[in-house]
């Protein structure tokens, strides 16, 4: 017990389940954009992958940091456009349609990484973004270091949390989102474009998950590795589902799941070889599992979710 | 843009579509290859040459081609009946898993006790897989798209135990590799001086019954109603966790056995690249068959004459062999058009 | 007083109109004036709902031109295929099927499209004052704050109509619009519309209904089969030409023929049923069938009629009470089980229960008996029997189709349901629970399914009929009873009673039927 408590009142620990977390806030905030849309949006670990790689390159490449962040938003956004033009303007499978995404993204990925960078066996590495101290909050104990002394890209998820909460609840564009995503055929008796409001979401949505997964190369690990993402998109999904579509609880969720995570790593240190390391590291993916069962029961999906919308169609 | 269903979907239109969602994956294959800076038309001499060119050349994109039969198969299977099984990869696995544990000990002299016992509890183990996931939408409505993903890190979390724990090889000099399979389970080759084994003929064969079973038994009507309208499935009187759990048993099963069909008659042990991505490239395999069993069969050999076809011409243009994963993308994007066509009339308004 | 010389605010000329090798709508003019209430009368499938589709921008025309008055009175074209377009000119609809969102609130659904995306802010208060007025006005009254899911049918009604008005339509649609009321709220409703033509409103009202269009519009347009056949002033025309025109022949209709009642072959007994799909449950209810009869379930639908209808096709088990069936209680409640003991089942909805569209029609034929012998050995389907067996059924119940390969989805929904009640009373049932078996259908299938039913109560079997269509249970039922809020009315001789005292049931009035 006494390790749990150490563990739980280390700095290091807190800050680390922050820095977990801010990728799987950019990508629940997408992905939860996406669905509220009613498009399902399996993409996302490809999206992930490309936004990684392209952020980094662009970094790479010597285009700044913030460069770098919109070359991976500007990607991903792409990726998005694509996925929509499958499932909102052809009206085809989302779930398909995603897995091709993942698939057409991430080994666009690799093989663009491999055919600039041919010959390097250890990735290159670039100057991430540095933490920022906010004045006064800092001071708070445990709290302060842990949510303000992040770096620029944290802030930025934060601040994404609120606003995506406020166009979705409090403004007629996010009404609009949520419209196509329970009844598109009363969006369009509105005068509402299903087709335009749609896409929009997904290309948006699929922004915030190419952050994520600049996030990692720009902000975490300050390279780009194969297999890097990890299923971290598939995670976001659950995350969705166990925040039951709401940007607040899309945040709590991810700060949940950081904190686990970012504890069973420190757990799997001070436990030592007793337990094999693999059995740690399945406890994620195990943990997304179990909120998805937790919440099944009162999982309210929005009503049109999955269902492509063809306007005429009879 | 409107779209009007067609009455009917010709034989050429359903020959036609696939092999042109190919033609347009290659040809869009162009982007990426100018990118890299090579010759496109020697590009495409070599991976055709590669894939097709000789006997050897062929027979390495047979071997290729069978585990992406039975991946490909479980996916048909389970899409029949929307079990949406994205976890063919983990299922492949547990499968392969499932063959070494049978069959690292010679408990039996006989090859025809040995190779079906091992196919029995690979084919199994998958299927044990594919339940975990399967009862949790059934019983309790988890999604299982998400549930299945999320099982293939696991399952290859757990493959990792085993090969660094109680299944590494003690040869192996600390990699992590299992021990390999008796010589007694090893699959006959069927070609001298080739890999090709009779994996394929295992997987020609699922390919047979299955395509019966979906098309001419009462559990294959099943399967066909709850996919297409689970409404008027359970109305008529059908069981719709029943149906659910008997596709799960044929999907993860055929998945198993692809991983059984890798360890026994490429590999010999377990290693965690046994699968480079077949179990998702099953998906691709699945949807350009159109969800046809016998049509797995030639998407599934055209696929693996991708990759073998692009491995080659990458070694002798350095091109980075993800284009072949690349092209895999392109292929199922293009063939959901494809698809699309077939199924419906486009009309400009 | 005759409208027809009023300014027209609205013309159509020429519709044209075509799905495939179907045409929808042929060379179809109409015109609407100030004030006006023109009825559409027309079957189902005559191309009326097609014609306001395209009037409201859900579909485009293949020829023709849609013109509207604008501001100032001058008609002018309409841009084709977007309902942007015909909301900005003044035209708003009402659908069959509604097109709320459940989730979201009143005030949501209402002002949903009515301010500029990229707004920072909805403008709530000003939308909820706007609103009140308009209620005051129009005597429309909903809850605003409600989500839409928890309204009653006639609430969700009102939303509807409130948000055209809120848009400040000058033309409303009502495609069908009583079709979910009953008689009282239908009164209701036609007070409303006078309300509001009186205010300059103009108003297109679709129904195939001869008393409701009668009473309502000041003028007639029947369609048949697409084309416009007929325009007649509403005060010199009689309901016998209206039909008629509609019909384009004489149409018989059948008695109620009745016969012995046999043995008792269903008995409930206070039975609850939760209802399905979240619906309403079935609260104690009592009720006794028998050979040789037809009982008939009236109500609204909504009203428990489903939960009544699963528990006797074996979808739904009682969670109170005690269900006997041919002389036995149930202890299995299996729906394969009940066709199998000689429970015929025609489902509400054919399209999600009744058929498997992308199946072929002789495999939707067997979809209930393939267990059968005569169907399946050792799990081999046997496809040559069952194309036989579907051959006939289409032979011997008039199904118009390709044959018995094609995929079910390509029949209409008339000849669809004739397979389905070809798949029924080939099994010979000894019980049949018809639900909505003429929902939707035209005159001529509508006539063959009252027929059939007819005819095997004849042969001796026992008939549930759950029906919206008063006038339809009243023609063939021998006992009805009325369903309202899960609650179930003892079931009386039809000839005991009035389309009134019904009409009062249905609406929850009338308890002491119950009791009596």
């Amino acid at each position: 017990m006494g390790e749990v408590v150490d563990i739980l009142l280390a700095v290091s620990f807190w800050v680390a389940a922050v820095r977990i977390a801010t990728p799987l806030i950019f990508g629940t905030l997408g992905e939860l954009i996406c669905e509220r849309a009613g498009v399902l949006n399996l993409g996302i670990e490809g999206i992930f992958t490309v936004g990684a790689m392209t952020g980094w390159m662009a970094v790479y490449q010597g285009m700044g940091l913030w460069g770098g962040v919109l070359v991976a938003v500007g990607v991903g956004m792409g990726f998005g456009l694509l996925h929509a033009g499958f499932t909102v303007g052809l009206g085809v499978s989302q779930h398909v349609t995603g897995i091709g995404i993942t698939l057409l993204a991430s080994s666009a990925a690799y093989f663009t990484y491999r055919t600039v960078l041919p010959d390097v066996t250890s990735p290159p590495r670039i100057e991430p973004f540095e933490p920022i101290a906010i004045p006064v909050l800092v001071d708070i104990p445990l709290i302060g270091p842990a949510l303000f002394n992040q770096t620029a890209l944290t802030y930025l998820a934060f601040v994404s949390v609120i606003v995506t909460a406020w166009v979705l609840y409090r403004t007629p564009l996010g009404l609009a989102v949520r419209a196509v995503g329970e009844n598109p055929a009363a969006a369009e008796a509105q005068g509402i474009s299903v087709v335009a409001v749609r896409t929009g979401a997904v290309a948006v949505g699929s922004g915030f998950m190419a952050l994520g997964g600049a996030f990692l190369t720009m902000s975490a690990f300050n390279a780009f590795f194969f297999e890097m993402v990890g299923g971290r998109g598939w995670i976001c999904i659950a995350l969705v589902v166990f925040a039951s579509w709401q940007p607040g609880k899309a945040l709590l969720g991810a700060f949940l799941f950081g904190a686990f995570d970012a504890f069973q790593v420190r757990l799997q240190q001070s436990i030592g070889a007793a337990i094999p390391y693999q059995v740690f590291l399945m406890l994620p993916y195990l943990l997304s599992i179990l909120a998805l069962i937790l919440v099944s029961r009162r999982a309210a999906y929005p009503r049109a979710l999955m269902v492509p919308y063809r306007k005429g169609e009879r | 843009m409107r779209l009007e269903p067609r009455e009917s979907t010709g034989l050429a239109l359903r020959v036609g579509a696939p092999a042109s969602a190919i033609v347009a994956a290659l040809l869009l294959a162009a982007i990426p290859l100018g990118f890299a800076g090579v010759s496109l038309i020697a590009a495409y001499y070599e991976m055709f040459n590669g894939a097709l060119g000789s006997v050897f050349a062929l027979t390495e994109t047979l071997t290729r081609a069978t585990p992406l039969i039975l991946t490909g198969l479980a996916v048909t299977a389970a899409f029949r009946a929307k079990l949406w099984n994205i976890g063919a990869e983990g299922q492949l696995y547990a499968g392969a898993l499932a063959a070494v544990v049978i069959a690292s000990y010679a408990w039996s002299s006989s090859p025809f006790v040995m190779i079906p016992a091992m196919m029995v509890a690979g084919a199994a183990a998958g299927a044990a897989l594919l339940l975990v996931p399967t009862l949790l939408k059934t019983k309790l409505g988890v999604d299982e798209v998400v549930t299945t993903l999320l099982l293939n890190f696991v399952m290859l979390l757990f493959v990792s135990m085993m090969v660094e724990g109680p299944l590494q090889d003690p040869m192996s000099m600390g990699w992590p590799q299992s021990e390999p399979i008796v010589d007694e389970a090893v699959l006959p080759t069927l070609v001298a001086r080739t890999r090709l084994h009779a994996g394929l003929i295992i997987a020609l064969v699922a390919a047979i019954l299955l395509s019966l079973l979906i098309n001419r038994t009462r559990w294959g009507l099943e399967m066909r109603a709850v996919g297409a309208n689970a409404d008027a499935a359970r109305f008529a009187g059908m069981k719709i966790g029943r149906v659910m759990v008997m596709t799960a048993v044929i999907s993860g099963g055929l998945a198993g056995l692809a991983g059984v069909s890798e360890v026994a008659g490429v590999r010999g042990y377990v290693t965690l690249d046994l699968s480079p991505g077949y179990g998702y490239a099953g998906i691709v395999v699945a949807m350009l068959a159109q969800l046809s069993a016998l049509g797995v069969v030639i998407s599934a050999i055209f696929i693996a004459a991708v990759f073998v076809g692009a491995d080659s011409m990458g070694r002798a243009m350095g091109v980075s062999s993800y284009l072949a994963d690349l092209i895999v993308a392109l292929s199922l994007l293009t063939m959901l058009v494809a698809g699309l066509v077939a199924r419906y009339r486009i009309r400009w308004a | 007083m005759t409208l027809t010389d009023a300014a027209p605010v609205l013309r159509l000329t020429g519709i044209t109109k075509r799905f495939g090798p179907l045409v929808a709508n042929n060379a179809v003019n109409l015109h609407l004036g100030r004030g006006e209430v023109l009825a559409l009368l027309g079957e189902n499938g005559a191309g009326k709902s097609t014609l306001m589709s395209i009037l409201f921008g859900h579909y485009t025309a293949d020829e023709g031109t849609v013109e509207v008055a604008n501001e100032s009175g001058s008609l002018t074209p309409l841009r084709a295929g977007s309902p942007a377009a015909a909301l900005e000119a003044g035209v708003g609809m009402v659908h069959q099927h509604f097109t709320l969102a459940d989730n979201l609130s009143v005030l949501d659904n209402i002002t949903l499209g009515t301010e500029g995306l990229w707004r920072a802010f909805q403008s709530r208060a000003a939308a909820r004052r706007r609103l009140n007025t308009l209620m005051e006005d129009s005597g429309l009254t909903v809850p605003l704050e409600r989500p839409v899911g928890n309204l009653s049918v006639g609430e969700q009604q009102r939303t509807e109509i409130l948000k055209a008005l809120y848009r400040g339509v000058r033309i409303l649609v009502l495609d069908e619009p009583t079709a979910v009321l009953t008689p009282q709220e239908v009164n209701q409703l036609f007070d409303t519309l006078r309300r509001l033509t009186e205010h300059g409103l103009s108003i297109i009202f679709i129904s195939h209904k001869l008393d409701e269009v009668t009473a309502i519009s000041d003028r007639v347009a029947i369609l048949r089969s697409g084309v416009m056949v007929g325009e007649r002033e509403t005060k010199s025309v009689d309901r016998g030409e209206l039909a008629e025109l509609m019909v384009g022949h004489a149409v018989e209709l059948h008695g109620r023929d009745p016969q012995p009642r046999g043995d008792e072959v269903a008995r409930l007994d206070t039975v609850s049923v939760p209802g399905p799909r979240g619906g309403v449950d079935l609260k104690e209810a009592d009720l006794t069938l028998c050979e040789r009869e037809i009982v008939g379930i009236a109500g609204v639908s909504g009203n428990g009629q489903g939960a009544l209808a699963a528990l006797l096709s074996g979808l739904a088990h009682p969670s109170d009470g005690s269900f006997d069936l041919f002389g036995s209680p149930v202890s299995r409640f299996d729906a394969g089980g009940f066709v199998a003991d000689g429970v015929g089942r025609i489902p509400e909805d054919r399209h999600r229960d009744g058929t498997v569209g992308d199946m072929t029609v002789w495999e939707n034929a067997i979809l209930e008996t393939y267990r059968d012998s005569a169907n399946q050995r050792a799990g081999w389907v046997r496809i040559g029997a069952a194309r036989d067996h579907a051959k006939r059924l289409i032979e011997a119940f008039d199904v118009r189709c390709p044959g018995p390969d094609a995929p079910i989805r390509l029949l209409s929904g008339g000849n669809m349901q004739k397979l389905i009640i070809g798949r029924v009373l080939e099994n010979k049932p000894r019980l049949i629970i018809a639900n909505q078996p003429t929902r939707g259908l035209d005159i001529g299938a509508v006539a063959f399914v009252q027929d059939r039913l007819l005819e095997a109560k004849r042969q001796g079997a026992a008939i549930l009929l759950i029906s919206e269509d008063l006038d339809e249970l009243f023609q063939i039922a021998d006992r009805l009873a009325v369903i309202h809020g899960g609650h179930l009315s003892e079931a009386k001789p039809t000839e005991d009673l009035t389309k009134r005292q019904v009409g009062l049931m249905m609406a929850g009035e009338g308890q002491g039927a119950h009791a009596a």
